[in-house]
């Protein structure tokens, strides 16, 4: 009866659809990959039912190809009883749709056939026929062009001149054109695509694309100025952001700068600079905690190091093979611990073993650093020089010290063993707890100990030795100028493979339950290493950036595209596996791929080649008709429309105000941050510095970056703790608050304001305003709105004088001398609206 | 299609106001396999969750082991140990020995729950309490096992609790974040621990869904005042321009973002009077100010976020979690700790009295303990007892849970003589979690949110089991 029934509908629902090609891969694998491969897929631990619905092999025990009234399959997910249905309610998964069972209905009927998933095979370029390309055309809006026809759609006119600008600017250099750019291509006679290009040549030549570029691979790699964990103690890994930067700048191919920062210290004859570039996998969070363990912690690091390289060149999720095999890629467990292997040959402690301390502000050390071998140092001649002195002469006076030990130290031991056999000597003795906790835990074995020189400057405080106490303080000045020098010398925490380390399975990844041996290796899934090669990172590397590699070159064009567009072509673009999103344009994807490799992964000439695609020209206004097709402008009829990441919106209102100090590299800076952020959450032991002048106006990818906290007046940026490949775009009140209201841009909004006041006419300043921030000159309605408000603050200001003055003082820069209070407040009123204006916000 | 969109903008703008439920669940049709959210009628409508960071002494305040007492001194039977791991402060000490409960205590209540001298308020409510004395886990270390208790994870990187109930049931409050965080420390800043942003992270759901820090000192929420010399009539007319000119704008490029950010602007001005009236303590009577005890004058205190709690609750905030650091007692255990408990107890108690006596307490779950307890053996020399104390203990330990649906003057679960394993009825971290959800009507099993392919849910991979006997 229920064959019947099911044969029934199966008519019925034959009946009503069209004969048109069920593609495995677009319709069918989503399907089966959603709903049955997490009992019926790769992982044969928890396979049920002997039953593998990801390889057609497997299918053919529940699939009659050609016969969808013979399947098992079809009648499981028809099924009404609960014992039989599937995906089973336990699952907690929704019974399948109508339209999903007709999908597999019919792809059954065709035969069922399978495919391999499409990111696991390499790209091949699609041939543009010649004929339907027109000459000079830009081989990605053909693409884009076709599948707009195919849904009846067409381009949209190109965006404004002045908008276009912005937009190219902003997303090559990360602050918006200035006025004199934005005039010159304004004025330029339509169609002018000379120009165009010229433009993007000069911004792909400025320095500041490479600092533009650089943002969002410092969120890739994690990158951050402390350690994280307990204490977050700072590190100096800051050599590899200006690495990253100057590699942008010059160009690196892709395929170097993949080798470079994955196996520079592999290479022949590594150059201090390749050594530097390792730094990519040494980028991870370090626990320093007291009470941890070190192999566990330095476990997690060689996890993140798979995680993040995994993610930044192949999109996959590994993490979950940590404990077992991958639920839907052909991931095995051995295969993450092969990886893992690759990265587990450092020489790293698993906890700090160089530490420091700087004291800039007090005589307590205000700034620790803790960095972990291995480690280089970036010395000039003086300052290795002068740490060598520094060092030589803490030494002498440790030497002066110990040289007296006899005269003082066995009176000293004993103080001590009187303590620990009374232990209420302690109290009397001691006030500090630390101190007295050290009574206990010096090692009195050792001078130099930290608690046994701890308990000697009590010792001797109390005993009034003068002789000894000023050798113990002379031997801490020393001691603070050696690490005053130390602080001023980068040690760049690298990739040295000098700890050779057989690989076991860790059992539900713990470290403790070390299983089978594995040998290093990559995915076994993937196309091989060559036979002969070593097998090691840079084995590891150069198979990334191999021809016959099909992930990496889409992988890495894909996060290009979102650069600019929002969103990548391929959505997920941490997960090209089959849970990942499927490409929305995959003959571009494929062609955009192999044209990077086969141009010797040139990136600025792709970024060129979108950049100057009419797709990416175009205007980002929208129908209502339009949206409703295509919300999230998945098939570009339109231009690219987001907010600005918060860290370039900071650098927008300085380069708007002429605060910006454009100057490259160096130690992390420290600008404006509302007191008692670090402190609140360190209990005073981390204090922030808020730095003066120039430090104040560096662009934001100088700001100083602590893991325990993120700069205060970023927004929607990844913390840094762990790989970030994909922007969050929220919109809250809390941003709304933040452009509003820190000093930052209340600070830019009144010298910006101060500025445009140099101009005489009122109505020129307003229309330079609302140009250079938003790239578009003001409609007539807009201006008087402007005006209207400019009036209204001047009103206000002109009744409250005294609060004028407070509002054109906002921040560090020297007051305006020429301007009257009054004016000055109200255009700042302006000024500060300008730059929150939706416009000014979005790109 | 067009309702996808509007859904979006709507939702852009639903972080601070009303979330109907129903709405909710349209967004997590998109991104997650949960059916409409609450799964069922909730008896929390929010949560308040009192962490007590560094790891409270459960068998000092708690768990009163008469082995301890009479083994005192004497080292823990390796049998005991099995050789599991330890920190590395303890693992290479030589000896190990018993270090009893050092306060005293009896039993309280009806329900006869032991309770600590050093904790006279809480002993005094133990009839509205749950307690649950078999907590455990496997995090060793803080930074781990506080984010392991409140994201399920003990790496960086997972939604918080509190972002997990923002994002499935959206906020009752219009005015102001549906996700609060205050923190506090012991008042001698004794202890080495920090707090981590990602404790009430959002970690890969939408930024908007992170904790809100409330601070003690400067703005309570940053950047909430409006800069020298802009008061607030003119910060009307300033946004009253922006408005005009950014409709202008939506007219002209008919992106809805731009409709979302007008209300998001509106939504900060309404914040901007909302907060400072939240912490205006004027308006609360004197008994109820002495309730808290003297140190709820004083912004940042424990006492003070206690009251503060109460107060979001009243004004409809989901989820508010109170960090108090200042329970690592390694080596102070014996002066530190009576201290730590002065500065904790009554704040706690009074919490829990004030939101029965609002009325609130039927729908609100409090929660009230640590990400681990300490060992029952002596960390340091048991002689010097200016200088010693406990170790982390993550085996057994004991938290207490109140209101919202759990079962009052109820004891769950005990450990074993030492104090060191769980004996009976274990209630691991995840179960914890998934008790927590199921009181706020969501099966944990089906709330989950798709990332990097894969279905991610707060309780993790490992099965999870609502503690049902707690369960009012």
């Amino acid at each position: 009866m229920r064959y019947f029934t099911t044969c029934l509908l199966l008519v019925a629902i034959t009946a009503i659809t069209s004969a048109e090609d069920v593609s495995f891969n677009r319709d069918i694998r989503p399907i089966l990959s959603e709903n049955c491969y997490y009992c019926h897929g790769f992982d044969d631990q928890h396979r049920e039912a002997d039953l593998r619905l990801d390889t057609e092999d497997g299918s053919l025990q529940a699939i009659e190809p050609g016969s969808p009234a013979d399947s098992e399959l079809l009648r499981r997910i028809m099924s009404t009883d609960g014992d039989e249905v599937m995906p089973p309610p336990s699952s907690h998964k929704k019974p399948l749709s109508p339209a999903q069972i007709e999908l597999i209905s019919r792809w059954i009927e065709q035969g069922a056939k399978y495919e391999g998933h499409w990111a696991f095979i390499a790209p091949v370029r699609t041939q543009i026929p010649s004929d339907t390309i027109a000459d000079g055309q830009n081989p990605i809006d053909y693409f884009v062009g076709k599948k707009l026809r195919d849904k009846s759609l067409e381009f949209s006119p190109a965006a404004e001149p002045g908008k276009l600008l912005r937009r190219a600017t902003l997303d090559l250099t990360g602050v918006p054109p200035t006025m004199d750019e934005l005039n010159r291509f304004i004025s330029q006679p339509d169609g002018a695509n000379d120009e165009y290009e010229a433009v993007i040549d000069r911004l792909l030549a400025s320095r500041r694309y490479g600092e533009r570029m650089a943002m969002d691979w410092l969120d890739a790699a994690r990158y951050a100025d402390t350690n994280g964990y307990q204490g977050d103690a700072y590190r100096m890994n800051w050599p590899w952001r200006d690495w990253v930067v100057n590699a942008f700048n010059d160009n690196m191919p892709f395929d170097q700068f993949t080798i470079e920062q994955l196996a520079g210290d592999l290479l022949e004859d590594p150059t201090e600079k390749q050594l530097i570039a390792t730094a990519f996998n040494r980028n991870h969070m370090l626990n320093a905690e007291g009470g941890t363990i070190p192999e566990e912690n330095r476990t997690k690091n060689v996890f993140d190091r798979v995680e993040t390289t995994s993610g930044v060149w192949l999109g996959l999720t590994f993490q979950c093979c940590q404990c077992h095999d991958h639920k839907f890629d052909p991931l095995k467990q051995s295969d993450y611990y092969s990886m893992y292997a690759l990265f587990n040959q450092v020489g790293e402690p698993g906890g700090v073993d160089k530490r420091f301390g700087k004291k800039d502000y007090s005589d307590e050390y205000d700034k620790l650093y803790a960095i972990e071998s291995p480690y280089i140092s970036i010395a000039t001649r003086e300052q290795a020089d002068a740490l060598k002195n520094a060092t030589a002469a803490r030494k002498q006076a440790e030497k002066n010290f110990s040289d007296r030990k006899s005269e003082y130290f066995p009176a000293f031991a004993a103080w001590v063993e009187e303590m620990r056999t009374n232990t209420t000597l302690i109290e009397q003795r001691i006030q500090d707890e630390l101190d007295r906790r050290a009574v206990t835990s010096a090692k009195l074995d050792s001078l130099f100990d930290g608690n046994t020189q701890r308990l000697l400057n009590i010792y001797f405080r109390l005993e009034g030795n003068e002789p000894y106490a000023e050798l113990m303080s002379a031997i801490a000045s020393a001691k603070r100028t050696e690490d005053d020098v130390q602080a001023t010398i980068p040690l760049v925490m690298v990739m040295r493979d000098d700890k050779p380390r057989e690989t076991r399975i860790l059992e539900r990844g713990n470290y403790e339950t070390p299983g089978a041996v594995v040998p290093p290796g990559i995915p076994s899934f993937l196309p091989a290493l060559p036979e002969d090669a070593k097998v090691d990172r840079l084995a590891l590397a150069k198979w990334l950036v191999s021809d016959e590699q099909p992930l990496m070159s889409r992988v890495v064009i894909n996060r290009l595209w979102q650069l600019f567009f929002g969103q990548g072509l391929v959505k997920t673009p941490e997960d090209f596996g089959m849970q990942g999103a499927l490409p929305s344009h995959p003959e571009l994807l494929d062609w955009l791929a192999v044209e990077f490799r086969e141009s010797g992964w040139d990136v600025k000439r792709m970024v060129k080649l979108i950049l100057t695609s009419r797709t990416y020209q175009q205007s980002a206004n929208v129908t209502p008709a339009l949206l409703a097709i295509d919300p999230d402008n998945a098939l570009l009829a339109r231009g690219p429309r987001q907010r600005i990441d918060s860290r370039f919106l900071r650098d927008q209102a300085l380069s708007l105000s002429g605060l910006l100090i454009d100057k490259p590299g160096g130690f992390a800076v420290m600008p404006y941050q509302p007191p008692g952020i670090w402190e609140d959450m360190s209990f005073d032991k981390n204090r922030y510095f808020e730095g003066t002048g120039e430090d104040l106006y560096r662009r934001s990818l100088y700001t100083f970056w602590r893991r325990s906290v993120a700069p205060a007046n970023f927004f929607d940026v990844p913390a840094r703790q762990v790989c970030a490949l994909k922007p969050q775009r929220t919109n809250t009140p809390l941003h709304a608050l933040t452009t509003l209201n820190d000093v930052t841009y209340v600070e830019a909004a009144r010298v910006w304001a101060a500025k445009l006041m140099l101009i005489e006419d009122e109505c020129e300043r307003i229309e330079q305003a609302f140009l250079s921030a938003t790239g578009a000159n003001p409609d007539e309605n807009v201006l008087k709105s402007l005006k209207n408000t400019l009036a209204k603050a001047r009103m206000h200001f002109a009744a409250h004088r005294s609060e004028a003055e407070k509002l054109t003082a906002a921040g560090e820069s020297p007051p305006s001398s020429n301007t009257d209070p009054v004016d000055h407040a109200a255009w700042t009123t302006l000024c500060l609206l300008i730059l929150n204006l939706d416009e000014t916000l979005t790109k | 299609m067009s309702l996808r969109q509007s859904r979006r903008n709507f939702l852009g703008s639903l972080s601070l106001s009303l979330g109907a439920p129903a709405f909710q669940t349209l967004l997590a049709g998109e991104t997650s396999s949960s059916n409409a959210l609450p799964h069922f009628p909730p008896t929390a409508r929010r949560v308040i969750y009192m962490m007590q960071s560094g790891g409270p002494s459960h068998v000092d305040l708690f768990d009163d082991k008469p082995e301890l007492q009479r083994l005192a001194g004497q080292d823990i039977p390796e049998s005991v140990l099995g050789g599991l791991r330890l920190t590395t402060m303890t693992a290479n000490q030589t000896s190990k020995p018993c270090l009893p409960a050092a306060f005293g205590g009896s039993k309280r209540g009806d329900c006869g729950m032991w309770v600590s001298d050093l904790l006279p308020h809480t002993a005094g409510i133990v009839d509205d309490l749950c307690f649950i004395r078999s907590m455990h886990g496997e995090q060793i270390n803080h930074a781990p096992a506080v984010a392991h208790m409140m994201t399920g994870s003990n790496l960086p990187g997972r939604p918080s609790i509190g972002a997990w109930l923002t994002y499935g049931l959206g906020s009752m409050a219009d005015d102001l974040p549906s996700f609060v965080v205050m923190t506090s420390r012991d008042q001698e800043a004794s202890c080495g621990q920090f707090f981590y942003d990602y404790y009430w992270g959002s970690g890969f759901l939408p930024g908007k869904y992170q904790g809100v820090p409330f601070r003690g000192a400067g703005d309570p929420v940053l950047y909430l005042s409006n800069p020298d010399g802009m008061d607030r009539e003119l910060r009307r007319t300033l946004l009253d321009g922006l408005a005009d000119v950014n409709q202008m704008a939506y007219e002209k490029i008919g992106d809805p973002e731009i409709t979302t950010r007008i209300s998001q602007y509106e939504m900060a001005f309404k914040m901007q009077a909302s907060v400072p009236e939240l912490t205006d303590l004027r308006s609360e009577p004197k008994s109820v100010l002495e309730m808290y005890g003297p140190d709820v004058h004083r912004k940042g205190s424990y006492a003070y976020n206690c009251l503060m709690a109460r107060r979001l609750a009243e004004r409809g905030v989901r989820f508010i979690q109170l960090m108090h650091a200042g329970w690592d007692q390694h080596g102070n255990l014996p002066t530190q700790l009576p201290i730590q408990c002065k500065d904790t107890d009554q704040p706690s108690a009074a919490l829990v009295k004030d939101l029965k006596a609002h009325g609130l307490l039927d729908d609100t779950l409090v929660i009230w303990g640590g990400e681990f307890g300490r060992t029952p053996f002596v960390q340091g020399d048991i002689k010097n007892v200016k200088a010693h104390g406990r170790d982390h203990h993550p085996r057994a330990f004991t938290m207490w849970l109140a209101g919202g649906g759990v079962k009052p003057g109820c004891i769950y679960g005990s450990s074993d003589d030492f104090g060191y394993h769980v004996a009976e009825n274990p209630v691991h971290v995840r179960d914890l979690q998934a008790t927590l959800l199921h009181l706020c009507g969501i099966e944990h099993e089906r709330f989950t949110y798709r990332h990097q392919g894969l279905d991610f849910k707060l309780t993790g991979v490992e099965p999870a089991h609502v503690v049902r006997e707690i369960l009012a």
